[in-house]
């Protein structure tokens, strides 16, 4: 078997990272903002090298490395990427140094234990990425929280110890249920292959053959932790408070790319390790997804605070997510791959525009702006730029994805039913609408409340963070391909091993 | 030329990109308007010579496919950035081209002094791009880039004056209306474009349409995708029931108006279904959808449009009842007429807006008609272009509306029935009526403005595009002479289309033959009516205005109905709107999820908090209490033992 060390270096540049940055002294400040960028730009640079050495037309896991690690239970330190992971590792480490830019001058309060956990967080959310082993990957899956907890936690709002709380709790009870799985299914590999097992690839093999009620509680214990992190529909009220309480780097993180570990984990262990129930659940997720889709965006129209209307919409873009996956046509989960990427770019944006504009007024209130075009005519364009995106106009990364789920879900085999489709395109026309009404009440209109009038536009820095996101987001718009040959190859891998148990899914 | 065509979308393009970029430093309105209108001009005379090529091709191989690059391809899915040239394409982008660039060298003039002189060209140009996409697009998703990216560039220009109060609300709102009504017809034509795919398994014009004359697909599926395709038309092209929008897209600047909500993105629903004109042949119950839904808009607006007092809003519900006789003629199955009609007409509203613009700008921003009167004096070269304009729509003969609305009437009866007709004549002698009564009112009689209003003729920028825009309403329909005058086989325009719709044609119904005479009949029956039309509309408002104003108290009810638009706007707003509002916030928001699944997250964190604060008194400390439960637990469990021996 090849042995790669690559992503081992990718996992350890943030992780040392975070640990060198403690013996830098607290009060430089300077210096620990520019190391921490350093580290995160070092772990993007070493993510282009993997993309580099990664065979795109190979859909099976690639660059892997394996060191036996706990030997009675065989335990591996197992890490390899498939295309999918690859594209999500490529979003984190381009995501965390704009965030950091981004956090110079709003973050005040002790930067350097904040960069501490940035990195500890990044290196959290590779970890998931790379992981082939389910007790590795339950080891950074629970270990993201902490960083995640304390960041909102400490450098929240108001009400963050709530909000940090509640993410918290919510994210932990779902963990549980999928770590109770996890042991389960090593302990049927015992039996099935005569050892116990966390092991991915073997475990590929076992789960398809648990009795099928056993196989539904497996399913469903997985399930509910990656649903509760997506969030699905009724799991979501933990995300509002928690983008609402974080600060902008910790809402850009979240969104961006915390919330797709939850929508990567059922692509990942879900389908291909219980494809019976996977099929058998699909119609009903499904229905959960669309109602996501529908509510976020409801109520993400009636919300007077921009964050929070934010947040609401990334209920409705997950719900896209989950439908493409459960769709389970090439088409549709494509697409959700690609949608979530497109939905860590784009609402990034939103929440990093968000948070540019709250750094200068203190306000997140709709009602608090109006007219602010004709004083900073960029930040208006950019902000038009960022919600563009995120209605899904074509030309744009938002449509790519939209497209594509709504097209597969339409033929798909699974669901067998035009009504998924139909209520889930209705989406298109409501993100318009709480969009453009933000828009228009924040941006258009007479300037009503005089402390706007001296709104500074946009800072260098500012341009530098937004820039490489929109020269994505119309990159993904008119090219696609670029990113969609990435991961065609997996995706096929995937479906063909849910098919190899269940019903036909490829042409 | 052909194989540049591109190049149609690349200068407009370029021309947003600079104006877009650096627009706001150039500040010299020359070099911006120069780059603005140059990129469309430049892009207009390739049109042309791709059209001189075309011409020179023999006419069943008139159709050309110009590859870029893939766009998106998953799967059995595969999509091309690539334009298809072919005889429906060219004559859209020559009016597309054409009349754009007219009114991007009037703009020049008109919107000479604005701040956002520079923001306005570009968006121009881009929507100018986003059009060409839309008419050259030679896939279904390429199409769709291009009709989302007019709405888009729509909703940017009626927005254009963002911190103005428009009628009863805001101009932002407006523009905001016409985007979120568009896409509810987006929602339509991504349906059917989801059931193209699942049905042909492709999305390229060429392959789905030629997979549709032999396939064999249920008459119930074509139906759909016929449908759901004209709900997306319904929207772009404002026709019952989303046809709200484009009366308030008047909030923007008025060449806005001429070119966006007169000349080119509303006919793109109509070009549209003269593109799929096979998916709607083959589903006749569609087809008669279609014809209904454009009589009956086309009537209805007419309606609104004999009242209204609004120089821009009487065009606008022009607008929408010329598209609705649009779709009248591409229901029946005359989709050669349905172009023809969007030509000419885009000529003749084009300048009736222009002149209109004109109007308003001599007025200082005034737009109520009643505020009018006497111009003729003061601009006469707008009056008489104005005039020509409205010669045309009325229909009458020898100028360019009357060939293609007679053309579209007759087919209406010959291809429809007696009742399309009549209620097509109708709508015509309505349009003589208020086309008339807002040129006496603007143009003759009293002046009827304040003195310190000085009217005067606009600068040659403008008034240039006006003259050549009356040159072609006069002569633009003499490529379709009826071949009752000309002869079999005598309507060039009809030739010219023959391989793009002869497919569709085949497929629909023959009908039984009319003579000559019914025909000339129909004419001379519309035409007397709409020339008396024109003549009480001019002797009423010039001379006999309380004629006008004894009829409208004598029936005021339907009066205010009609004035204020049958209450539309307010009928959607309080079943609708209000309700999915006050249900997203009353109910899903607060209640659901702050309440209900809140209750229940929260609720359980209280339970464990609940049970724990009894459970951790036993936590005394108190050694006597431990001992007393150990003896009580010691004698539960013998008790336990002894009675299950």
């Amino acid at each position: 078997m090849e042995n790669s060390s690559i992503l081992t270096y990718l996992l350890l540049t943030p992780l040392l990272g975070s640990l060198i940055l403690l013996f830098l002294k607290k009060e430089q400040e300077n210096l620990i903002q520019w190391f921490g960028l350093a580290v995160s730009l070092a772990a993007f640079v070493i993510s282009i090298v993997m993309l580099i050495n990664f065979d795109q037309a190979d859909g099976n896991f690639q660059l892997i490395q394996k060191v036996l690690w706990i030997e009675g239970l065989n335990v591996s330190y197992h890490v390899g990427v498939d295309g999918i992971s690859v594209l999500l590792i490529l979003l984190t480490t381009f995501i965390t140094p704009l965030t950091l830019i981004s956090t110079w001058g709003s973050i005040k309060k002790n930067i350097k234990l904040f960069t501490f956990f940035m990195l500890m967080l990044e290196a959290g959310m590779l970890g998931v990425f790379i992981s082939l082993d389910l007790f590795l990957f339950y080891i950074f899956w629970e270990a993201m929280l902490i960083p995640m907890y304390f960041i909102i936690g400490v450098w929240g709002g108001e009400n963050r110890i709530y909000a940090s709380i509640k993410f918290f709790i919510y994210t932990m009870f779902g963990s549980l249920l999928m770590l109770v799985a996890i042991i389960w299914l090593a302990i049927d590999a015992s039996s099935q292959l005569g050892m116990f097992t966390t092991n991915l690839l073997d475990l590929y093999k076992v789960g398809p053959s648990i009795a099928r009620d056993i196989q539904n509680y497996l399913f469903l214990a997985f399930f509910f932790s990656f649903a509760i992190k997506v969030p699905l529909f009724p799991f979501h009220t933990w995300l509002p408070d928690a983008h609402v309480q974080a600060p902008t780097a910790g809402s850009v993180i979240l969104a961006g790319v915390l919330l797709k570990m939850g929508t990567y984990g059922l692509i990942r262990f879900n389908l291909p390790l219980f494809p019976q129930a996977a099929v058998e659940f699909a119609p009903y997720i499904s229905v959960l997804a669309v109602i996501g889709i529908i509510y976020g965006a409801l109520v993400a129209m009636v919300q007077k605070d921009m964050k929070k209307l934010v947040a609401y919409s990334s209920v409705a873009h997950l719900g896209f997510v989950v439908l493409g996956i459960f769709a389970m046509t090439v088409e549709s989960v494509q697409g959700a791959v690609i949608q979530m990427v497109n939905h860590g770019l784009s609402t990034g944006a939103l929440f990093l525009l968000v948070g540019m504009i709250y750094e200068r007024t203190h306000s997140r209130e709709i009602s608090y702006y109006g007219g602010i075009a004709k004083i900073v005519p960029v930040y208006a364009t950019f902000l038009l730029i960022a919600s563009l995106s995120s209605i899904g106009l074509p030309g744009m990364n938002g449509f790519i994805g939209e497209f594509l789920i709504l097209i597969g879900s339409f033929k798909s085999q699974v669901l067998d039913n035009w009504w998924f489709t139909i209520f889930a395109a209705s989406g298109v026309i409501f993100a318009a609408v709480y969009l453009l009404w933000m828009y228009q009440r924040v941006v258009f209109g007479k300037v009503t409340n005089t402390k706007l009038e001296d709104l500074t536009d946009m800072t260098g820095k500012e341009w530098l963070v937004l820039i490489p996101i929109f020269v994505f987001i119309f990159w993904i718009g008119i090219y696609p391909s670029t990113f969609l040959d990435m991961t065609e190859s997996s995706t096929i891998n995937i479906l063909e091993q849910v098919q190899s148990f269940t019903i036909k899914l490829l042409n | 030329m052909i194989d540049y065509i591109y190049l149609t979308i690349l200068f407009p393009l370029l021309g947003f990109l600079i104006n877009g970029l650096v627009g706001r430093k150039i500040k010299n309105e020359k070099i911006i308007g120069s780059i603005g209108a140059g990129a469309v001009g430049l892009a207009f005379l390739v049109t042309l010579f791709s059209f001189i090529e075309l011409l020179g091709m023999p006419s069943d191989g008139r159709t050309r496919v110009v590859e870029l690059f893939t766009w998106l391809k998953v799967a059995g899915l595969n999509i091309k950035f690539a334009y298809l040239v072919d005889q429906l394409s060219i004559v859209m982008s020559l009016i597309v081209t054409g009349v754009g660039f007219l009114i991007h060298v009037y703009s020049i003039g008109y919107m000479h002094g604005d701040k956002g002189f520079w923001r306005f060209f570009a968006y121009l140009n881009l929507f100018i791009f986003a059009m060409m996409n839309l008419v050259l697009g030679d896939n279904f998703l390429v199409l769709f880039l291009g009709w989302e990216g007019v709405g888009l560039c729509s909703y940017l220009l009626i927005g254009f004056y963002y911190d103005r109060k428009f009628e009863k609300g805001t101009v932002a709102e407006a523009a905001k209306k016409a985007f979120i009504v568009n896409r509810i017809g987006d929602f339509g034509f991504l349906l059917g474009m989801f059931l193209i795919y699942m049905t042909f398994d492709s999305l390229n014009f060429l392959e789905v349409f030629s997979k549709a004359a032999y396939f064999p697909v249920s008459e119930t599926t074509f139906s759909l995708i016929a449908l759901f395709l004209f709900i997306g038309a319904t929207g772009k092209s404002a026709q019952i029931p989303l046809y709200v929008w484009l009366p308030d897209a008047m909030a923007g600047p008025t060449p806005v108006s001429a070119l966006i909500h007169a000349a080119t993105m509303v006919t793109a629903g109509v070009y549209m279904v003269a593109r799929a004109s096979i998916i709607f042949a083959s589903a006749p119950a569609i087809m008669t959808v279609v014809a209904v839904v454009g009589l009956l808009t086309a009537f209805f607006a007419a309606t609104i449009g004999l009242v209204q007092t609004d120089i821009k809003k009487v065009l606008a519900y022009s607008t929408v009842s010329q598209l609705g006789y649009m779709f009248l003629a591409a229901g029946v199955g005359a989709f050669g007429a349905a172009i023809f009609h969007v030509m000419t007409h885009a000529f003749f509203k084009a300048l009736l807006f222009l002149g209109a613009g004109s109007v308003i700008h001599a007025m200082h921003e005034q737009q109520d008609i009643r505020n009018y009167g006497n111009l003729k004096k003061y601009m006469p070269v707008t009056y008489l272009t104005f005039l020509i304009a409205a010669f045309a729509i009325a229909g009458v003969p020898g100028l360019s509306g009357f060939f293609s609305k007679d053309e579209i009437l007759w087919y209406s009866y010959s291809k429809g029935n007696l009742t399309f007709w009549i209620i097509g004549a109708l709508t015509a002698v309505m349009t003589a009526f208020y086309m008339f009564r807002l040129v006496s009112l603007t143009f003759f009689g009293k002046e009827r403005f304040s003195k310190d209003v000085h009217p005067h003729e606009s600068p040659k920028v403008m008034t240039i595009p006006l003259i050549i825009l009356a040159f072609l309403s006069v002569v633009g329909g003499y490529v379709g002479i009826p071949e009752i005058f000309s002869g079999e086989g005598g309507n060039a325009l009809k030739n010219w289309f023959k391989p793009i719709f002869a497919p569709a044609e085949a497929k629909l119904r023959s009908y039984g033959s009319h003579s000559h005479f019914e025909e000339l009949l129909l004419m001379g029956l519309s035409v007397a009516a709409a020339i008396c039309a024109i003549y009480f509309a001019y002797i009423i408002y010039t001379q006999k205005r309380e004629i006008a104003d004894k009829t409208a108290s004598s029936v005021k009810g339907l009066y205010n109905t009609l004035l204020n638009k049958y209450y539309i706007d307010e009928i959607y707003e309080a079943s609708i709107i209000k309700p999915i509002q006050v249900i997203s916030e009353k109910v899903l928001w607060k209640v659901t999820d702050n309440k209900l699944i809140d209750g229940i997250v929260n609720g359980s964190a209280k339970i464990i908090d609940f049970i724990s604060s009894i459970v951790k008194k036993m936590q005394s400390g108190v050694a006597q209490f431990y001992a007393l439960i150990m003896v009580l637990g010691i004698s539960i469990a013998l008790f336990w033992i002894i009675l299950s021996l």
